[in-house]
């Protein structure tokens, strides 16, 4: 941790304590150490998704009692937990509000990163533990959909692992999907491995998160100047002038939350899922979770299958790489009034993708006419999906670093304090 | 201030898009629902009659599986009576249970046996499985009614339009034996007969029993049956905002304490 | 003045932190509540904590075992001579002393109704479940039951009289819905 220990231990219990397990020690210095005293509430979905991860984790154990992992009675469970147990009509829709949710914070938590140049020297390591937190959210969050076998569980669960037969099964030594299925198509022993998987996973999102916030104590926080803490006038202790902060903001956020979960808990889900699953009948329209959908849209941008899935992972795997990619001596984008636009025409095009992936590849975004036969004619959604793919690939490879070699930055403040202070004058 | 706000609707909006982006059919009727939005409750007297139509329409091809007799007289439900706080104890629900055929067993002779409802039954589905439900339906599945309102897009408007959705086909449409024309279904041809007609049931309580009456009340039920625990969701989710309104409060209280002679 | 500020401010400063505090506290308890009820039987088991059944197809002399909370239930329409006997019965004789009107309960006329016995069908001892003959030996030297595991002969009353079993059989919650209809589950 940055700095000497805060701890003092007063009585002879605490010393004795703090001599043979310092476990209160690591408490005061993971909550009081020195932060940038500039943070706005952009930084507080840290702490909001630190909530809704505990949240998580209390239903999905909870709901891990009542539900049965077996084609023939999941649908069921899942029902008899809505209708039957105790403040299960609560639990059970908390917990898939609550995915949803939480992807909605981590979203924001990541474009944060990107606009401030979080991600740059030195904290690219917290970066990547971020996104191997955020890869295996999308896993856990697929595999729990699959859970209540659903019309879009089994054909989700059809559509994604059959990605996977993408790879040759010579490359492979096996079929990747006989394997994923441990049958010859997804049936009870997927769902069962689902399940456990599901219940596996969040406990490995727990483990990196404590390595995200360990890594995140060495540099402590970026701020909206992206300018480095240089003296003690630039920082406030964590607590209590953050935990307080977070606080109200989580509340804040609890209140979204809870509008979605009381009054409108159907409209981050699909109607097809309150059918049960029939693995002869796909439904006319399958779509995945809102959250996925700018990924399922770079996918069927590419013609080719094989390409198609490498595009989708590739999409991922260059956030792997944007703390290089990003090339600028200059950490926010508050100070890049180039990268500035290029981010927010970023951020359009991810929600732009999000929108073709809910649409058919054929549908028209707009029509400019009719063809011979009489049908309309425009840009159709695949197509719109490709351009957009294209900005999405080349912000990261090619606008990111040429930006940060050519573009010139605005004169920053010489440091947080003088920020805060308004004295905007300072280093160039 | 303001470009946060913006940034966020923008995300709110995408989150909404999703739900958007499946739509509700243009050509739905929509219906001014009780149950419709943060206030909205169930007209019990109307899913009372809606029981009524379903137990003595629809009940001999659809099931109702998810839906048990002491649910009807839970809390929220259509038959509801605070003086019988305890569902089970509740003799309309008790009444209602007799009046169903509940296939029992095996007894000692190994067979199975039938005997009138009790309680703790749900609904007995009108086939034994599914293919016999198809062989008796000209190869179509009547399906089970239990979520039909919320495994359609605009469940409730739905239902209803489909129920008096029915048409003479027109011109140059061909209808093979047993389908008839509705617009409202997918394909628009369907295998379930129009299945209300004016006066299908008598209703007790001297309500016209219209097809248009009873498609409501038909829909209120099956809404009810659907979403059983709406009114209680509905109910906690104010007591929930209110708290968390009244600690956001109370929070930013705090919050400007602590900060109050800090300059950030 | 300046130390009185500095007094009070404190005091006024802290009082919102506290308020907040407590709000978060008694939230948190709340919520507690559906995480632990969860754990509670669900409705539909619920559903079957009580069950109802009709005594007027039982004969006079006969017993039915009803299904109940997943227990055999002893449901017995007694004699008029075996009501006689058990009510015969010196209490000094018996283990667990008990008269036979303290194991029945009042119809809904408030008089007792003596020629239904019910009684869980589970023996005290360890928990078999006893054999009814009241004409043959097979039910225990009592005419009542006897318990095939250890052999604990209980009376027509159900009481323990011979065995190694240390109570009487035990009276399940019931009550009379009408003159001949039982709720099991509910107490009257």
């Amino acid at each position: 941790m940055s700095g000497p220990s805060r701890y003092n231990p007063s009585t002879g219990i605490e010393k004795w304590l703090d001599a043979r397990l310092p476990i209160i020690r690591l408490g005061v210095d993971t909550l009081i150490f020195p932060s940038p005293r500039n943070l706005n509430y952009w930084w507080t979905f840290g702490a909001i998704l630190a909530v809704m991860l505990v949240s998580q984790l209390i239903t999905g154990i909870i709901l891990a009692m009542h539900y049965v992992p077996h084609p023939e009675h999941a649908f069921d469970s899942i029902q008899h937990i809505n209708r039957n147990v105790n403040f299960g009509w609560l639990l059970q829709p908390m917990h898939a509000v609550g995915a949803s949710m939480m992807f909605l914070a981590v979203y924001i938590h990541m474009f944060r990163g990107i606009y401030y140049g979080s991600a740059k020297n030195p904290r690219e390591m917290i970066w990547i533990v971020g996104m191997v937190i955020y890869l295996l959210m999308m896993a856990a969050g697929f595999m729990g959909y699959v859970l209540p076998w659903g019309q879009m569980s089994i054909w989700g669960a059809i559509v994604i692992t059959n990605l996977f037969s993408a790879i040759p099964p010579e490359a492979a030594g096996t079929s990747v999907t006989q394997w994923l299925w441990g049958g010859f198509a997804v049936d009870g022993p997927t769902l069962n491995r689902f399940f456990s998987l599901h219940y596996l996973l969040p406990f490995l999102i727990v483990g990196m998160v404590i390595l995200h916030v360990w890594a995140l104590h060495i540099p402590s926080n970026n701020n909206p100047t992206g300018i480095s803490i240089k003296t003690k006038a630039d920082t406030l202790d964590f607590h209590p002038y953050y935990t307080v902060k977070d606080a109200f903001a989580i509340v804040v956020f609890l209140m979204i939350f809870s509008w979605f979960l009381f009054f409108m808990p159907d409209s981050m889900g699909h109607p097809d899922n309150y059918i049960p699953a029939n693995p002869f009948s796909t439904p006319p329209h399958i779509v995945p979770e809102w959250y996925y959908l700018p990924f399922y849209a770079i996918l069927r941008a590419v013609p080719d299958k094989l390409m198609g899935v490498i595009a989708m992972f590739g999409a991922i795997g260059v956030l792997f790489a944007l703390p290089w990619l990003d090339t600028s001596k200059v950490r926010s984008m508050r100070y890049r009034p180039l990268a500035k636009q290029f981010f927010f025409l970023f951020v359009l095009v991810c929600l732009g993708l999000g929108w073709c992936g809910a649409k058919l590849p054929s549908d028209l975004v707009f029509a400019t006419g009719v063809d011979a036969d009489g049908h309309a004619k425009g840009l159709t959604f695949v197509w719109f999906s490709r351009i957009l793919t294209v900005y999405y690939f080349a912000y990261f490879l090619v606008i990111l670093p040429i930006l940060g070699l050519v573009e010139k930055p605005k004169p920053r403040p010489a440091s947080i304090e003088a920020s805060v202070l308004g004295n905007s004058k300072g280093e160039a | 201030m303001l470009k946060r706000i913006a940034s966020f609707a923008v995300l709110a909006a995408f989150v909404a898009g999703s739900a958007i982006a499946a739509g509700p059919k243009a050509d739905l009727k929509d219906v001014d629902w009780s149950f419709e939005g943060p206030f909205g409750t169930y007209d019990k007297a109307s899913a009372q009659r809606g029981f009524q139509v379903y137990q003595e329409v629809c009940a001999a091809c659809h099931s109702l599986k998810y839906v048990a007799f002491y649910n009807l007289t839970d809390k929220g439900a259509p038959f509801y009576n605070p003086d019988f706080p305890n569902s089970n104890e509740n003799p309309v629900a008790k009444a209602i249970a007799k009046m169903f055929t509940v296939s029992d067993g095996p007894d000692e002779t190994g067979d199975m046996f039938d005997r009138p409802g009790v309680i703790s039954d749900k609904f007995p589905a009108p086939f034994a499985n599914d293919m016999a439900a198809m062989a008796s339906n000209g190869g179509a599945l009547p399906p089970d009614l239990s979520l039909m309102t919320r495994a359609r897009v605009d469940g409730s408007n739905y239902l209803y339009s489909l129920l008096v959705g029915y048409k003479d086909a027109p011109e140059g449409v061909e209808l093979s034996s047993g389908m008839s024309y509705n617009p409202m279904f997918s394909g628009s041809k369907i295998a379930m007969a129009p299945p209300l007609f004016d006066g299908s049931v008598e209703y007790s309580d001297g309500t016209k029993a219209s097809v248009d009456q009873m498609a409501k009340d038909l829909t209120q039920f099956l809404t009810w049956a659907a979403d059983p625990k709406m009114e209680q969701r509905k109910a906690t989710g104010w007591a929930v905002m209110l708290y968390l309104l009244i600690l956001a409060i109370l929070l930013y209280g705090s919050y400007r304490a602590v900060w109050r002679n800090v300059k950030h | 003045m300046d130390a009185t500020t500095d007094k009070e401010e404190p005091t006024r400063r802290d009082f919102i932190h506290i308020a907040s505090g407590t709000a978060v506290v008694v939230g948190t308890g709340f919520f507690a509540w559906p995480l632990i009820d969860q754990m509670n039987p669900a409705a539909d088991t619920l559903s079957l904590a009580t069950i109802d059944f009709d005594v007027s197809d039982l004969e006079e002399g006969q017993q039915v075992v009803a299904k109940w909370q997943g227990k055999p239930v002893f449901i017995r329409y007694r004699t008029k001579a075996e009501i006689a006997e058990a009510d015969a019965v010196d209490l000094d004789d018996l283990k667990d002393p008990q008269t036979d009107n303290e194991r029945l309960i009042a119809g809904p006329d408030g008089k007792l109704k003596p020629e239904y016995l019910v009684t869980i069908g589970i023996c005290t001892h360890l928990g078999c479940v006893p054999l009814f003959d009241p004409n043959d030996e097979k039910g225990g030297e009592y005419r009542g039951w006897f318990c095939p595991c250890h052999g604990s002969h209980y009376d027509n009353s159900g009481r323990i009289r011979k065995g190694p079993a240390p109570t009487n059989l035990e009276i399940p919650p019931y009550r009379y819905m009408s003159d001949t209809l039982l709720q099991i589950g509910t107490e009257a």
